[in-house]
């Protein structure tokens, strides 16, 4: 039963779980696209309380409930809330509670999303919570495999990037060694992927020193941003950020069928010229947000 | 009488640790805060031979422990017994247990964790591993060690 439930680490959600999110997703796409109209959500208020920046994640999430013809109500800017006059997050998040009926947080400490769910009555989603959990990004990250190849198992997937603190990538591995997939780490020396993920990860993914080595081989390439400020030296940042970027060249090397990730904002990791080609998905994996999203709000709202 | 017995003393009143870990029993003193001259007699004593081994031992005159010391012992020494001595006689025996969820003892190390921050929450953790000891935070999901655990305990 998903009625009531926060949805605060990939960790919380079973494959069935998985599975019925996906499913009902998939019912919302036409809503989404705004081809179909829905009030499946009316009368519903949406709380979003946003403590740390966010464009696409926000939203989204307000376009879920828009679609649903829900409403919308919270802050993308604690500076102008009584945060900064030193409330707790146990009290904004108990006072959110009672004028909504979902509540959806991003906060840049880790474990704020699990606090919230300990003191809301209401559902809580977490919608990033520091280097912590993001799972709705992990949700729709595994739709977009679906949608494109139907299935995860036996698939080919390949991190590039920034995996010592990318958080997406992260419980990214975690759920996609779970369902099966065979996994490729590619990033430089010091941003590899943490010791913890590793254990945690079902079966032990291949380590490559550069992207060549599997780009013939790839069904799926997950491109994360090099952060500048994870390297003191800039002319290091130059050297290493450079040869983990997809440029056109490369994806003539790819097969046919691979597609190209990319959680997004995307800084120079991915060239313009790759976005005409038949392998990029990243804007369509920004898409596929708002129906996982909209499958999320509904389900814990006990609508589906 | 036996060579062992009489390295280390019997005591009037207070608890002898025993079946310390070898090499713990320092940090056993850290955890309960014994740090200098506490008024009364404490004896330690490493790399005992026992039955089972080797062991440390520690024994604190004119002090009990309560449930909650217990359970720090626990989670850096859990193979130790707490004996409650009165009049020269153990009058309660304590095996320690590692609790399952261990809460508002240890402090999370992660200082980006929620719980580091002004909250009306306890520090929880999930033990993942007896032995070795891991402990695991409920809230930011940081795994912490028997260091860690000594480091942080509140």
């Amino acid at each position: 039963m998903f009625k009531g439930k926060d949805i605060v680490s990939i960790g919380d959600l079973s494959k069935s779980d998985m599975e019925r999110i996906f499913e009902v997703a998939e019912e919302m796409i036409p809503i989404a696209k705004g081809e179909r109209k829905s009030d499946l959500l009316k009368g519903y208020i949406l709380a979003n309380l946003f403590f740390e920046p966010s464009t696409r994640t926000r939203m989204s999430f307000e376009a879920a409930m828009y679609r649903l013809g829900g409403k919308v109500l919270g802050f993308s800017n604690p500076s102008s809330t009584s945060l900064s006059k030193g409330e707790t997050l146990a009290d904004t998040v108990r006072m959110m509670d009672a004028y909504s009926d979902v509540i959806v947080i991003r906060h840049p400490l880790e474990g704020a999303a699990r606090l919230a769910a300990e003191f809301a009555e209401n559902p809580v989603i977490n919608a990033g919570d520091g280097a912590g959990q993001h799972p709705t990004q992990t949700l729709l990250d595994i739709f977009t495999i679906l949608q494109e190849f139907a299935h995860v198992e036996g698939l080919k997937v390949t991190l590039v990037g920034d995996l010592r603190y990318g958080r997406t990538v992260h419980s990214l591995a975690i759920a996609l060694s779970n369902l099966g997939a065979e996994i490729h780490l590619v990033s430089p020396r010091t941003l590899k992927m943490p010791g913890h993920i590793l254990r945690e990860m079902k079966t032990s993914p291949e380590v490559h020193e550069n992207i060549e080595e599997v780009i013939e081989i790839s069904d799926v390439f997950y491109v994360t941003r090099i952060q500048r400020e994870r390297f003191p030296d800039p002319t290091e940042y130059m050297k290493v950020a450079g040869s983990y970027k997809i440029s056109l060249e490369l994806t003539k090397r790819m097969k046919d069928t691979a597609i190209i990730m990319h959680p997004l904002p995307r800084v120079d990791e991915i060239s313009f010229e790759v976005d005409k080609t038949k392998h990029a998905r990243y804007f369509k994996q920004a898409f596929y947000g708002v129906p996982i999203r909209m499958a999320l709000l509904s389900l814990v709202l006990g609508v589906m | 009488m036996d060579e062992q017995v009489l390295k280390v003393q019997k005591i009037k009143n207070g608890i002898v640790i025993d079946h310390i870990p070898c090499g713990m029993s320092l940090k056993v003193l850290k955890i309960l805060g014994i740090q200098g001259d506490i008024g009364s007699t404490v004896t330690l004593a490493m790399h005992v031979k026992s039955s089972r081994g080797w062991k440390d031992i520690v024994k604190i005159e004119d002090r009990y422990l309560d449930d909650r010391e217990i359970d720090k012992i626990s989670l850096i020494a859990p193979s130790a017994t707490v004996n409650f001595i009165e009049n020269y006689k153990v009058v309660r025996k304590h095996r320690v247990e590692i609790p399952s969820v261990v809460k508002g003892i240890v402090k999370c190390m992660n200082p980006r964790c929620i719980t580091n921050h002004k909250e009306p929450i306890q520090s929880e953790f999930y033990v993942i591993s007896k032995t070795p000891i891991t402990i695991k935070c409920k809230y930011c999901g940081r795994e912490m060690n028997a260091e860690d655990i000594v480091e942080n305990i509140i």
